[in-house]
């Protein structure tokens, strides 16, 4: 039943044909878990909170930046620095406090994933990486829940409803995940501000009519959106063959094969195994802290020096964060050198996770 | 020879590796959209790790990059995007 304050709220649902009083009532019992709370997840979020959407759970682990600002409109300029998720439920609660969020602050890992998707109706993937994306269609795919797919970069954006049960999933459409040298950052990539907010809605309207049962869902359909010329173009999709999904695996290398983490290299190093180490970072960063033994070419002077580097050795690149190394390797890759792997995370990581001590400027 | 005309749309990354987001094409009768694919790898040095084509659509549905093209047919190259 809905409460006198419920029929005020939702009133112009309510006389929604469509929708009405049991459409209503299937919102308020019903459930949807939101992984990312950026972008896409900050208009599904709120559409989905005033639409009264019974219980939402949200899952990210970041703090509010204020590069955020310009799309993810879940935070205002006083939530820099705080948690998203905190600052989140402020705002959905504010919106509407006759709902549930639930907040889960944590990485979505594949020790998590089904536990956590088995406690709601809807899945909404507005993450930022394609390790996570598969692990989303996975996951969804054995709990046996719609993966209501959102995905943008620079002015472009795909929806559509994955089902596994009824139409494609992820896997169908992608069935490998792409060369790592092709998956621009989203720095670097950068990206319109009101893009999400158009994906992102369409996303809590898929949402909303799963949940109440109504309208035509965006299944075995993939919606292109581009906001420079103005169009939506639709690809139709139907189930593909691809890897048979039977349980969650590592999807960091699933999509990053060549990547080396740093708990790995330690252990390497440990062991006395045969590593070439090349640091490519600026003479400054090489003089605050390096790996001992690493060979140091500045990735500008790669080219000019690449006879420095041993043809036949295993070759672990490494820089600041990860993204200058995957460069070069992609870079020593095409020169032919055949073992060229990338540190995941750099010296960040290396220092968070090996050594407190490295000094990484 | 027969040519036939087709329309090729590229997304993404694609678009900017590219420049062009659409281009008009005149090509053998014969040729396959992996064929397209191979063509466009040979005048792009950054996909020389994308052997395959990426999702592949002709005239908006799903398709194998083994699919003849035909006269009119509209070709899209859509490679995923991650950002969120």
């Amino acid at each position: 039943m809905l409460s006198d304050s419920e029929r005020d709220r939702y009133a112009r649902h309510l006389i929604l044909p469509e929708l009405g009083e049991r459409g209503q009532l299937a919102l308020k019992r019903g459930s949807v878990l939101i992984i990312g709370a950026g972008g896409l997840g900050s208009p599904a979020a709120m559409y989905l909170a005033a639409a009264g959407v019974g219980r939402i759970g949200l899952v990210d682990f970041d703090v509010v930046d204020a590069s955020n600002l310009h799309r993810q409109l879940l935070y205002g300029s006083s939530d820099v620095g705080r948690p998203k998720l905190e600052a989140a439920r402020e705002r959905l609660l504010d919106i509407n406090g006759e709902i549930a969020i639930e907040l889960h602050p944590f990485a979505l890992m594949s020790d998590n994933a089904l536990e956590l998707f088995a406690k709601y109706d809807v899945v909404i993937d507005g993450t930022d990486n394609f390790p996570t994306r598969y692990l989303v269609s996975d996951a969804c795919t054995l709990a046996g829940k719609p993966n209501v797919y959102g995905s943008i970069f620079r002015f472009e954006g795909q929806v559509s409803v994955f089902d596994d049960t009824r139409g494609p999933c992820y896997r169908c459409l992608y069935p490998t995940p792409p060369p790592p040298a092709l998956v621009p950052n989203c720095a670097e990539a950068g990206v319109l501000g009101v893009l999400p907010g158009i994906i992102g809605s369409l996303q809590a309207n898929e949402a909303i009519k799963l949940i109440a049962g109504i309208g035509e869902p965006l299944i075995g359909r993939l919606l292109l959106f581009d906001a420079l010329a103005l169009r939506f173009r639709e690809v139709r999709v139907t189930k593909q063959r691809h890897e048979p999904v039977t349980h969650l695996i590592d999807y960091e290398g699933f999509c990053n094969p060549m990547d080396i983490n740093v708990k790995e290299l330690a252990e390497r190093i440990g062991r006395g195994d045969s590593l070439t180490l090349l640091d490519v970072r600026e003479p400054h960063e090489w003089n605050a802290g390096h790996l001992d033994n690493a060979l140091h070419i500045p990735m500008q002077q790669v080219p000019a020096r690449v006879e420095e580097v041993p043809r036949d050795a295993e070759i672990i690149v490494y820089c600041r964060m990860g993204g200058r190394s995957a460069r070069v390797q992609q870079f020593l890759q095409e020169q032919g050198f055949a073992n060229v792997r990338n540190l995941a995370g750099g010296m960040l990581a290396w220092q968070r996770d090996v050594d407190p001590t490295m000094k990484v400027v | 020879m027969r040519r036939v005309k087709v329309r090729l749309l590229c997304f993404a990354v694609l678009r900017d590796i590219t420049g062009r987001a659409e281009t008009e094409l005149e090509l053998a009768d014969g040729t396959r959209a992996r064929d397209v694919w191979q063509s466009l790898r040979a005048q792009h040095g950054q996909l020389a790790a994308y052997e395959l084509p990426p999702m592949t659509a002709i005239n908006e549905s799903y398709a194998s990059p083994d699919q003849l093209l035909r006269d009119g047919d509209e070709l899209a190259f859509i490679p995923p995007v991650a950002g969120g």
